[in-house]
């Protein structure tokens, strides 16, 4: 593997961190890490997605007309989420039932359709596939840490698992709900933060978005009227 | 009545989308900095909800259901609430132009927000019935948009607090989205 193709697949790790940088996909990363099963399931069906698109979107660059390129790329995606939930109701139902509409909800995951806009549709197949396997990994990586936080807090277990330091003491129900889930994320983001020294990214996920350029701009319009 | 009832309390308060389902968590982030804004985007979010809602449920019951071909909903749907925005923004910008002025800029963002797709799942999931589901869309964008203006005013008193600098921007939004998703569990209850 060539140099430039190894980073393409770590910058998704750390560097580009879908959710904890560039803080796009947070509907899912929120919703399904009461626990952190859920969070890694969620993360490798996301990913199987992301790949399969990768690919084929990179393959159809040359085809697919300009104007229409949305509703192409929604149309494939959406295609590959079905196969997906497919494969999980047929071989992990326990996991199909708990992570529930957000399967099908992979669909409109912009970490998705915002690696196709600025990846897929502009290089070749292999730079493609290991972008979607870098992002990917990012964030399986990133939901299976909010899974295991909220959980060991939460519930008192890891995966499962008791752990005995919280024999002793009652864990904190809340992390399981829902404002733990936008507490802990935004601890760990700040915490990033901290330990990376830098000043914060100031910009939400709107910025990672593919219509924000045309949304932004229009915001700019805006401003300038008044 | 009593099923209208149940529905409204329900998608504004006991089960609303952004606060304790976390659907349509990017707009809720991305556009609660002024309050025009958030009504905006609200309203918008109503209104294609409502109109996808009254689409997708004859799509389904007529067309998906007697077919066997209820696997294909997801493709089904996406792809008519992608046309059915782009159609809604053409028909804005001809007919009514002081509504395009203000909600125009919203339309696009609301193909991929993932509350209009998961309320029209949602229909389908609780096996509403054809109004019942209109309600319930209805319903869940009003919450939406209760959701984002009460967070509108807490963003606005943020920007005079000192905050730690790691904390700053996205942290600090986060966290006190908790807060405020903590003042909605208190409706569980009802």
């Amino acid at each position: 593997m060539s140099n430039s193709n190894f980073k393409e697949f770590t910058k998704g790790i750390i560097k580009q961190n879908p959710v904890l940088v560039s803080l796009l996909g947070m509907c899912p990363t929120l919703a399904v890490t009461g626990q952190a099963i859920n969070g890694l399931g969620m993360g490798i069906a996301t990913t199987f997605v992301l790949f399969c698109s990768n690919i084929i979107i990179s393959l159809l660059k040359n085809v697919i007309p300009k104007e229409v390129k949305l509703p192409c790329y929604i149309v494939i995606i959406a295609g590959f989420v079905t196969i997906a939930e497919f494969l999980l109701h047929g071989f992990m139902p326990s996991l199909y039932e708990s992570l529930g509409t957000f399967l099908s909800l992979i669909t409109v995951n912009c970490i998705i359709l915002g690696r196709a806009e600025m990846f897929a549709s502009k290089n070749k197949v292999l730079p493609s596939m290991l972008d979607a396997l870098g992002m990917g990994t990012g964030f399986t990586l990133a939901l299976f840490l909010m899974g295991s936080v909220r959980e060991i807090f939460g519930s008192g277990q890891w995966l499962g698992m008791d752990i005995a330091v919280f024999e002793n003491i009652k864990p904190m129900t809340v992390f399981v709900m829902p404002a733990g889930g936008f507490f802990v994320l935004g601890c760990i983001i700040a915490f990033l933060n901290k330990i990376a020294g830098k000043r914060p990214p100031q910009k939400t996920g709107c910025a990672g978005c593919p219509n924000s350029s045309k949304c932004l701009r229009d915001s700019e319009e805006e401003v300038l009227k008044k | 009545m009593s099923s209208v009832f149940s529905i409204m309390i329900s998608a504004i308060l006991t089960d609303n989308y952004v606060l304790s389902q976390f659907k349509g968590i990017c707009p809720f982030l991305g556009v609660s900095k002024k309050l025009s804004s958030s009504l905006g985007m609200g309203l918008a979010v109503i209104f294609v909800m409502t109109c996808a809602s009254v689409v997708t449920y004859p799509v389904y019951s007529l067309i998906l259901e007697p077919f066997n071909l209820e696997y294909l909903r997801t493709v089904a749907f996406i792809l008519i609430i992608a046309l059915f925005v782009q159609l809604v923004e053409i028909a804005m910008k001809k007919t009514l132009p002081f509504l395009y002025r203000s909600l125009g800029a919203y339309l696009p963002l609301i193909t991929t927000n993932c509350a209009v797709l998961g309320v029209t799942l949602a229909n389908i999931d609780n096996e509403f019935n054809f109004m019942e589901s209109i309600l319930n869309a209805f319903f869940v964008g009003v919450g939406f948009t209760l959701a984002l203006i009460l967070f509108t005013g807490v963003r606005s008193k943020l920007e005079d607090c000192d905050i730690p600098e790691a904390f700053k921007g996205i942290p600090i939004t986060l966290v006190s989205a908790s807060i405020v998703s903590l003042s909605f569990m208190a409706f569980s209850g009802l």
